[in-house]
This record gives structure tokens, sequence and C-alpha cells, in this order.
């Protein structure tokens, strides 16, 4: 008799802590190679979209903290921009700095995760311990800023919501220059070492097309060596004024992913510093009382500033006819919005372009040959958090 | 090609009867083509050495309920090579068949089933066009706009049934949804609008 093979599946997730979330991964596997892998996904599936077509637009902001919830800002920013694009408000430049400095602070938070959950991944515990004691500081800074840790609710359109309070750019600071160090230490961990690089180099390598034709973005695209940076291709708030330089990764392999966002992450310092030592004084957001709610002072002062404070909060501002798409370059990649008003005070509808939901789609490609012990090492690098994934 | 403008004009030039109308509008270009022609027009514009939009960025669909053709299909492009955005809609009816793109972009595959679990747009040629993002079994499209925002079911543990099971929704209290038409003077754009 002839002897049969069978591939066996194999259900990863959706409860599985390499799966970084609540992915379910169906594999099919020919002994320890992958020869299929099929996500599925839509398990944090909220309907976010949905609701924020029934929000007003001040009400919509935070469904943004809660999709990719490493790094919120980042996504606020995106609809922030969205709105002040079809209302053209300007933004003070303060404003702009502060903001741009708390993305950069979501993108060293983003990345600190990604980096150490990836090296927690292929059997290294130590840099998780190291790196969340910094995530911790980081978000302390969020917490002093907007009062909450993670789901910040800080950006507005036409600003932020307060200003720094006293002493926060001091500590800011400080943090910068101790960071660098931490950065060198979580290096001498994993860079150079043999079992990090075994389980990294050459695996999950993506070629400059493919990475285009996936609709990559972000470090999954610049690691397979194609320079493409929103903050630098098509620059928004003041990152035209900022001086940074975007990491470029070679070979396109977990292992060149891994370089670019540890990069990043100086680049993200230094960005910060910079902020810190331009950012004027002056107000921290658009004066136009049709959209931005009035001080508490004027409030108790002016009729007018009452009646502005009393409908924005319950009517809302109303957005002029129009449909935008306007991306920026999130930790994880290109996340845009777009968005179409029909005038009212709440979007008709609202699209949110998650960079992490193409990243996923590549797994089948990315993964096929491997081998099974592969899987946890690709889908560390990939950068998923299933917040933006499934909406 | 170096300016949208170009770009535009050499768009309409090229495939003047596929374009029924483009714009410029926040720094990216507007076309709207007929059904038909998406795979002709999308082919097109990531081949041709002067527009090279090679990358996908997102598929998505708007529902206006009261519109003879329903829906409006949306396609994202992004040209790395000029630095341009392009945004091609095409406007289809409840019934109508979409052609899939994941012959020419792979990554269109999840966003086509995105677009037809949430609306039930169906893709011809789409090698698997499978729910995505909602649940197994789930029955209704839940982004059109007749579809409630609750939902009809709901899901909780049953202590007699020893699992999961559903039921249709039950709200303690409606949800609450208020009209905002008041006679707010509202900012000035509005007034230029409402002059219209």
């Amino acid at each position: 008799m002839p002897k049969q093979t069978k591939t066996l599946n194999l259900n990863f997730g959706p409860q599985h802590p390499a799966a970084h979330g609540v992915l379910r991964l169906i594999l099919e596997l020919d002994g320890e190679v992958v020869e299929k892998a099929d996500p599925h996904i839509g398990l944090l599936h909220r309907g976010t979209e949905k609701l924020i077509e029934n929000k007003t637009y001040m009400q919509a902001v935070p469904y943004f903290d809660r999709l990719d919830y490493v790094a919120p800002m980042n996504q606020e920013h995106a609809f922030a921009l969205a709105i002040e694009k079809i209302l053209k408000i300007e933004v003070p430049v303060r404003a702009q700095f502060i903001r741009v400095m708390f993305c950069e602070i979501g993108r060293i938070l983003s990345h600190i995760l990604n980096i150490t959950t990836h090296a927690l991944d292929v059997g290294a515990l130590t840099p998780s311990l190291w790196g969340f004691e910094e995530r911790e500081t980081l978000m302390t800074f969020y917490e002093r800023v907007s009062g909450s840790r993670l789901h910040a609710n800080y950006f507005r359109a036409g600003g932020v919501h307060q200003d720094l309070p006293r002493g926060l750019d001091n500590d800011i600071a400080k943090f910068c220059e101790s960071f660098p160090k931490i950065i060198n230490d979580l290096e001498t961990l994993l860079t150079d070492n043999r079992i990090f690089k075994q389980r990294n180099v050459d695996i999950g390598i993506v070629t400059k097309e493919d990475a285009l034709d996936y609709s990559f973005s972000g470090v999954m695209i610049r690691g397979s060596g194609v320079a493409w940076d929103l903050r630098k291709s098509q620059p928004y708030d003041c990152y035209k004024q900022l001086n940074f330089k975007i990491p470029i990764g070679k070979n396109g392999d977990c292992y060149d992913r891994y370089l670019c966002r540890i990069e990043e992450m100086k680049e993200s310092v230094s960005i910060i510093k910079q902020c810190l030592s331009m950012m004027p004084k002056g107000i921290i957001k658009s004066e136009d009382g049709k959209v931005s709610p009035p001080s508490k002072k004027e409030i108790k002062e002016s009729m007018e500033a009452l009646i502005h404070h009393f409908k924005l909060f319950t009517e809302g501002y109303r957005v002029d006819k129009g449909e935008i798409y306007t991306a920026v370059e999130a930790p994880k990649g290109e996340f845009g919005v777009y968005l179409i008003s029909d005038g009212s005070n709440k979007p008709y509808k609202c699209k949110i372009r998650a960079p992490g939901f193409s990243h996923l789609q590549a797994m089948d490609y990315l993964i096929k040959g491997h081998m099974l012990a592969d899987v946890p090492a690709v889908l560390g690098s990939l950068d998923v958090v299933f917040g933006e994934i499934d909406r | 090609m170096d300016s949208l403008s170009d770009l535009e004009k050499k768009i309409n030039s090229e495939l003047t009867t596929k374009i029924n109308e483009s714009k410029i509008l926040h720094n990216q270009l507007y076309l709207s083509i007929d059904n038909e022609d998406l795979l002709d027009v999308i082919l097109f514009l990531k081949t041709n050495k002067d527009t090279k939009f090679k990358q996908l960025i997102d598929i998505t669909a708007v529902d206006y309920p009261e519109k003879l053709r329903r829906f409006k299909m949306v396609y994202l492009f992004l040209s790395h090579q000029f630095n341009q955005r392009i945004i091609i809609s095409s406007l289809i009816n409840e019934k109508e068949v979409v052609p899939s793109l994941t012959k020419i972009f792979p990554s269109a595959n999840w966003m086509e089933r995105e677009v037809f679990d949430m609306y039930g747009v169906k893709f011809k040629d789409h090698p698997d066009l499978r729910r995505i993002l909602t649940d197994y079994g789930f029955e209704g499209y839940p982004l059109r706009k007749d579809f409630p925002l609750t939902g009809h079911n709901e899901v909780r543990y049953s202590e007699d049934e020893k699992k999961v099971i559903y039921e249709p929704v039950k709200l303690e209290q409606n949800y609450r949804n208020f009209d905002y038409e008041s006679p707010w003077e509202g900012t000035k754009y509005i007034k230029e609008q409402t002059k219209k």
C-alpha cells in the first residue's frame, strides 16, 4: 500500500499569548512546515465606523484612541487633520508642536511594546521587563496632559484640549536624556544576540514589489528598502520644520524591521527634543468660537461664550460638505481617515484605514514554507494590534 | 506627472470616454467612472509610466439609500514615485456586481471582503468572498444606513444551557437620537451653504 500523507490543521489562537490579541490563525501544516495560513479576524469588532456615524465630531474622537490602543494620539491626529482640512482651520503653532511631540511619544510607546513582545515571542524575557518601565513613564506623560494613561481623547480639531501642565516639559526633556541609554541596553540584549538573530534573520522576507502590492506601509515597507515616510513625503503639522532621518532596511526580513524600529525610536527622541526647544508660547487651540470651546473664565463673563459652550457640547460643530482622505504616519504605518461630511454635525461616513489590516492580510504570503516556530516571529514583526484591525 | 493638474489632463486625454468627472480637492485627485470601466482605468493607472499608482490604499463603499444607484464604491490609490493620491469612485445599484481587483492588487482581497461584509456588495472573480469582521453566521450588512446601530442580536452566557446564546436585542432605554436642526445661526460657511 502506498504511503499516504495528510496535512494537519492547527488552530492558533484566539487565546494565545503570541497571537498579540484575539487573532485566530488556522494553519495548515505539513510536518512542521506551514503550507497555508488563514487568519480569522473580527473577534474584537466593535463597529467603530458605524458608531462614529452616529456621534458628533467631538464625540467621535475617543473612538480613535481605542483603535491602536498602544499609540492612541497618532490616530486622533488623523481625524483632527481631516476635520481641519475640510473646515480650513488654522492650528496654532504651539498646538502643532504639542501634537507632534505626543505623536512621537506614541511612536516610542508602540515600538517599545512591539520590540519587547517580539523578543518575548522568540524567547527573550528581559527586554519586556526593561521596556515596560519606560512605557510607564511615557504613559504618565499622557496622564498628566490628558488625564488618562491610555485613552487620551486629547487632540481636537483646531489644536489640543489643554496646555501642558507646569513642569511637564522639563520631565519630558529629562526622559529624552535618559531614554537613549535604555535603547542601548535593549540593543545589547538583542541586536547581536545569537538566538535572536537565528530566529529573525532571513525570516519573513518581503521584496520591494510585494511590499507595494500588498499595500504595506510604515516599517513594513521601509524594512524592505522603500524610502517612504509620510512625515517626510507629505508632511503635516510642523514636521516640515523638524530635522530627522528615516531608517531604511535592506533585506526586508524580521531582523531589519526590528533594526528600523530601534532607529526610529532614536529619531523620535531627537524629534521630541526639537519640539521642546522650538515650541513657542501661545494659544493651544483655534480661537474660532464655533469650533473650539471657550475658556472657563470667558463663560463666566460673556453670554456669547456661554452659548457657544452650550451649543458645542450639545449639538457640536457642523462640518462643511465635503470628502477627504487624510493619512498620518502612525507607528504601524499609514493610518488614514476617509471622511465624508454632509454638512451636519455628524460624519456621514468615516472609513478608517488601518495599516495592520493589510499587513496581517499578507500573513499567508509571508509564512508559506516557513516552520511553525517562525509564526510568532513573523507575527511579532508585523506589529499587529487588533483594536485597529478589527475596528 | 509632476503636478496634479498635469495628471488630471493626462488621465482625461488618455481615458476620455471612461472618465465621467474629475476634480482636484485638498491636493487629491477625485475621478468618477463607470463600474464597467473599473479594471481598465485601474490597470492603466498602475502601469502607465506617468501615473504609477502602484499602491492600493483602501477600498470602501458609501451608502446613499435614497438614491437609485445606492452605493458609491471608493478606491484610494497612492503613487510613491510622484507622491500623489487619487480617489476613484463609481456608483452602483444594490444588485450590481463589481469586478474584483484581486488580480491587479493582491491586497484587494480583504478590502473587498470587508466591503462585502459591511455593505453586501458582491465582487466578480473574487477568490474567497467570505465575511471577515462580523461574527460567524452573522446576518445583515451593518454599515448600511438602514441597519440599526444596536444591531439585531445580542449574546450572553446562559446558566441553564451552559453555553453562549443569541437573543434579540432588548434595550432598557431607547437610543436617543436628537434632532439637531436648530435656529442657531451657525458659522459663516453654513450661512453660505444655506444661501445656495
